[in-house]
């Protein structure tokens, strides 16, 4: 057994080398190569290529369109914040200036107060004093009268009589309080 | 004494090994499992990317992500970065194509069942070289002419015309007669090397426990953990001799289109 082995494997390899030409094996790997290289060429590749393009393409297009939408959203944001700044500014210039109007306002009112307080105590002291003229005038008409009629009184009765004479004052004086009433 | 004895009795794997015996015949010539497992690969490639980009959808699916990868892989980092942007694009199903259709092969060594590197039969290499031969060179003959071509690729720029007689002829040698050989080359011994490590440690580790006994039970076990960890380093081997070939085929690609040399 062992030696028709060794027998048959030094029969071989007399009969055989490794790198010795095999026409079929040689054509066959030739045939093989070309068919596969022919189908590769034909159908897989491209659509390999067709692919890689598309999504080149495709992603290309996506960033040209995420940075514009970017541009977008950035020079939105910045007119955001410049509307922002000015109706902060507006809201401080406004605010500024009522604060103005109001003191401006209180001032008035008071000066305007002040005006009519002393309008007021004006036209009262005015008052005053046109009524005490008044008075003054009519008790002077009215003394005078009163005098007037009291001397004539005094007069008609004896002047000498004390007595008399008091009682023409009293008489008097009664008839004076009793006109008053 | 004995030992000598069984060592001889060892039936070591060789070259003999990779001359598969054919599950049948067509006219005469044997179809072997190397064969078979070429077709295979075939198949399996372009299903793959079939499948993969049948929709080509811009968000891609879990499948179409795989095959973009490979895919982008091969076309960025081999195509576009050697061949440079401007002419790359057409030579991409080309090294797609030798780059998918030779990993898929040299895979096949490592798949449990198939468990035989396609390549390690060099005429099945032989072909893949003769094509990058003949396409570099027609492409650097239809851009330059003949005789510029020939020019571009034997007549080194910036050295003294008095080293002209022994340049040229190493030029012409190298760049034109050496290179599908190296490259058919490289390919199938790494393959052929890669594998019959692999059946050496797998059947002398049975060989040691079956038949030498003693510490032939501590060594052959050993051997078969030497046999797997070879497996992991074979399956790099096998990824990288694909990169590499793909790579080549750029570099010879992208100087046969160069306007200098």
């Amino acid at each position: 057994m062992q030696t028709v082995l060794i027998l048959n494997a030094v029969a071989s390899e007399e009969k055989k080398n490794p790198l010795a030409f095999v026409p079929v094996e040689f054509i066959l790997s030739l045939v093989t190569f070309g068919i596969l290289l022919f189908l590769i060429t034909k159908f897989v590749a491209p659509k390999f290529e067709q692919t890689f393009s598309e999504r080149a393409t495709a992603i290309e297009g996506g960033l040209a369109a995420a940075e514009s939408k970017q541009a977008e959203a950035d020079a939105k944001l910045a007119e955001l914040e410049q509307q922002l700044a000015e109706a902060r500014h507006e809201a401080a210039r406004i605010r500024e200036e009522a604060r103005a109007q109001g003191a401006q306002i209180v001032s008035e009112m008071r000066t305007q107060a002040q005006a009519e307080a002393d309008r007021i105590v004006e036209h009262g002291k005015t008052q005053i004093e046109a009524e005490r003229q008044q008075a003054v005038t009519a008790l002077r008409a009215e003394v005078g009268s009163l005098a007037t009629g009291l001397a004539g009184r005094i007069v008609g009765e004896s002047l000498e009589d004390d007595a008399r004479q008091s009682r023409v004052v009293e008489r008097f004086l009664a008839d004076l309080e009793a006109g008053v009433n | 004494m004995s030992s000598v004895i069984r060592a001889e009795s060892f039936h070591a794997p060789g070259p003999a090994d990779f001359d598969l015996p054919g599950f049948f015949s067509i006219g005469g010539t044997e179809i072997t499992k190397p064969m078979i497992q070429l077709v295979l690969a075939a198949i399996i490639v372009f299903a793959f990317f079939a499948l993969a980009i049948r929709r080509g959808t811009l968000v891609p699916g879990k499948l179409q992500f795989a095959g973009e990868s490979a895919y982008g892989m091969v076309r960025n980092s081999i195509g576009r970065d050697i061949i440079g942007s401007h002419d790359f694009a057409r030579f991409v199903p080309y090294l797609v194509t030798v780059f998918f259709f030779i990993f898929v092969n040299n895979i096949f060594g490592s798949v449990p069942l198939i468990a035989f590197p396609s390549f390690s039969r060099a005429s099945m290499a032989y072909a893949l070289a003769a094509v990058s031969w003949v396409l570099y060179n027609a492409v650097g003959i239809k851009k330059h002419g003949f005789l510029g071509y020939l020019k571009l690729q034997c007549v080194p720029a910036g050295v003294p015309v008095a080293m002209y007689p022994l340049l040229i002829p190493l030029e012409f040698f190298s760049n034109l007669l050496i290179r599908p050989v190296t490259l058919a080359l490289r390919l199938f011994c790494n393959m052929f090397a890669g594998h019959l490590l692999l059946m050496l440690f797998a059947t002398g580790g049975l060989y040691l426990i079956e038949h030498v006994g003693g510490i032939g039970y501590a060594a052959g076990p050993l051997a078969w953990v030497l046999a797997i960890l070879v497996s992991f380093l074979e399956i790099l081997v096998q990824f990288l001799q694909a990169y590499v070939f793909t790579l080549l085929n750029a570099m010879y690609l992208q100087g046969a289109l160069a306007d200098e040399h």
